[in-house]
């Protein structure tokens, strides 16, 4: 019977065993000498992985009485999840050595972050919720320190850990009154109390976990953290918390009100679109005045997490199939531009203002054009893919009945622009004055490049992600 | 009132009385020292509710490990509390005007509570009666049977806990000279020293 139940979570325990092995490798033999092999190490295996998931799938499975649901929801975002940090791992492995952070447990704790990533977006249990939330945070509150001889980078992970556990206690809260409403834990239980409407005490319980997991989406207000935290942390790091950790909460986040909640659309739906409308104007407005690059990449984020959010606000099988083609683009989005800022520097030194991209057309042509077309498809500017990530959610929103969020989304959309194509003005039409004179290491271009191909070539058929997402929702809402 | 009654209010009194000193006293040694004698209280109560595998749980971790390490942390840092108190001040108004306004909401909430409908068939763990299970058994069956999965997922948490001490603190230092137990182990008397005859009057 146990045998039964823990095959449903292979995935997750080869990991666990493999960064356990990993450690013990490591230090029984040169230690900080293994970090770039472990890093590939730890690549293949994600990939592995998400083989391995992708190749198993068939019909929804449960495990532990329930605690572990896995259907086509939790895969896909799973694949999403370890391919994203994969291709982090990969694409950030030369800029970590370059800056003094080879170390081996960098992987290794990526690894047990990944694995409680995977616990998130499969999670049927409040418990197992928040104990794959906190095996997640834990990891990712000790990476954005890694670099512990700089003010900022500690400042950043104290910021993070702080504001995490303050979040992490809402959760708990809004858990434990759900719990004490419903009698059980089980997702399927609550979902049963429900049914016959929502006490006053199950809506508190619902908007404590609501405010719990917006921190970990970053979704305005509760973004403050993530500016300081991106910019703090060591930029490979940065690159990883802008991808596989905000799909593993956006998934969570899915999981939770539908699985959770489903009876109750109505009373998270305008939490759900207040957080998305906040998220798109912070986003959109406060990027203006950064100068910062990775600063200017938290913002977006946040503007980001707005949109995925109002694919969520629908309450539909097409909302979350929108959100779902909405994370997988940005993450592919994002990975390119970091890509590309891990590779910005100057006599050796990383540097991060924008100003410095003044005329980097004229000295790198390709790249250039790569970043021109990563920052229109953020910014949502047709032909590109990211285009066609806002679109699907903005129909998903108005099919919905939810015309003034679309309408929002637009504005937003419109004023976020400025600051992605006022990056690319400086790129075309600033004063060449070589801010930038190091060189892409073969591995950082072919993340960028990668990334802007996808942006053109997906056009034609989104790569079937949408029919997987589709598949993938009409698993998650029932 | 029978002696279980005496012994209530006796332990209670304790318990109460020592947890409003813990915040009160001014040395915290004092105060980890008073919340030794509040957990002993507890598991007295613990005792006469027949809880007693909670009982000595109490004692042994909490008294035996937690409240020790307290005390040797507040010990031997030197936390001067009343400078981390000072700025508590300025906040404080603020602060109490916030949780006053949070516990109102919640008195309103709590106020209007009911349990969900069949709440009775869904309560996944009810306690068992004395005479079905023992206590300690039916803990058992639920921390390390039924929620297994949960109890090694915390496993992993603390495994990252302690990676995570390693990694933000732990320095090699390069510049030192540390022992090196095998070299002393094989090291030869003969090749060592050597004795040289000195003739008096003249050097070597």
């Amino acid at each position: 019977m146990i045998g039964a139940d823990l095959a449903v979570l292979i995935p997750e325990i080869v990991l666990s065993i493999y960064a356990m092995a990993g450690l013990m490798l490591a230090v029984y033999t040169t230690k900080d000498g293994m970090a770039p092999a472990l890093t590939y190490a730890t690549a293949a295996v994600f990939g592995i992985m998400a083989l391995f998931i992708a190749a198993t799938a068939n019909g929804p499975a449960q495990s532990f009485g329930g605690m572990i649901v896995v259907d086509d929801f939790a895969r896909f975002a799973k694949v999403v999840i370890l391919l994203s940090a994969a291709a982090v791992l990969i694409v950030g492995q030369e800029s970590m050595q370059k800056s003094g952070l080879g170390r081996f447990e960098y992987p290794m704790i990526v690894t047990l972050a990944v694995a409680g990533m995977m616990i998130m977006v499969s999670a049927g249990d409040l418990i197992v919720l928040y104990m794959g939330l906190e095996l997640q945070s834990l990891a990712l509150y000790v990476i954005a320190a890694l670099r512990r001889d700089s003010v900022r980078s500690t400042e950043a992970g104290l910021k993070y850990f702080v504001l995490g556990a303050l979040s992490s206690g809402l959760l708990l809260y809004g858990a434990s009154l759900v719990y004490g409403f419903a009698g059980t834990t089980l997702f399927a239980g609550i979902i049963d109390a429900s049914e016959g409407g929502m006490s006053l005490g199950m809506v508190f319980g619902l908007v404590f976990m609501a405010a719990g997991l917006a921190f970990k989406v970053s979704a305005a207000p509760f973004h403050m953290w993530t500016p300081d935290v991106y910019e703090g942390a060591p930029t490979p790091v940065t690159a990883l918390f802008a991808t596989a950790p905000k799909m593993a909460a956006m998934g969570l986040f899915a999981r939770v009100v539908h699985d959770a909640f489903g009876m109750a659309i109505a009373d998270w739906q305008q939490i759900v679109a207040a957080l998305a409308v906040f998220s798109m104007f912070v986003g959109a407005i406060a990027a203006i005045g950064q100068t910062d690059i990775k600063r200017l990449m938290a913002y977006s984020s946040i503007g980001h997490m707005g949109f995925a959010l109002m694919g969520l606000a629908a309450g539909t099988d097409q909302g979350v199939a929108a959100m779902l083609i909405y994370m997988s683009i940005y993450v592919t989005m994002n990975i390119g531009v970091f890509a590309f800022i891990m590779s910005m520097e100057k006599d050796g030194y990383a540097v991060t203002d924008i100003s410095a991209l003044n005329g980097y057309a004229s000295a790198q042509s390709g790249q250039a054009l790569a970043l021109l077309v990563l920052m229109f498809s953020l910014a949502g500017v047709p032909p590109m893919l990211g285009f066609f990530a806002k679109y699907a959610v903005l129909v998903a929103a108005v099919d919905a009945g939810l015309i003034w969020l679309a309408v929002a989304g637009v504005i937003a959309s419109v004023i976020g622009a400025f600051y992605y194509l006022r990056i690319v003005y400086f790129i075309y039409f600033g004063e060449p004055r070589e801010g930038l004179a190091g060189r892409m290491t073969v591995i950082q271009w072919g993340g960028l490049m990668a990334s802007a191909v996808i942006m053109i070539a997906g056009i034609v058929n989104l790569f079937g992600i949408d029919h997987l997402a589709a598949n993938a929702a009409q698993a998650l809402v029932r | 009132m029978g002696v279980a009654d005496i012994t209530f209010y006796a332990f209670s009194t304790v318990l109460v009385a020592a947890a409003l000193l813990v915040v009160l006293a001014r040395n915290p040694v004092h105060s980890v020292l008073w919340l030794i004698l509040s957990f002993l209280s507890a598991a007295g109560l613990f005792v006469l509710l027949g809880a007693e595998f909670v009982a000595m749980l109490l004692i042994i971790v909490y008294v035996g490990a937690v409240a020790v390490l307290f005390l040797f942390v507040v010990m031997m840092l030197d936390v001067d509390f009343a400078e981390l108190k000072a700025g508590m001040a300025q906040y404080m108004p603020l602060a109490l005007l916030i949780g006053v306004v949070l516990l109102i909401q919640l008195g309103l909430a709590y106020g209007t509570w009911v349990f969900s409908d069949g709440i009775d068939s869904r309560l996944g763990n009810p306690t068992p009666a004395v005479d079905e299970m023992h206590n300690t058994k039916a803990l058992g069956m639920i921390l390390y049977d039924h929620y297994l999965l949960v109890f090694q997922l915390a496993g992993l948490v603390l495994l990252v806990a302690m990676i995570g001490a390693i990694v933000l603190t732990l320095r090699h230092r390069v510049d030192v000279k540390r022992q090196n137990v095998l070299a002393q182990m094989y090291r030869d008397p003969a090749k060592a020293m050597e004795l040289k005859d000195v003739k008096p009057g003249q050097g070597l």
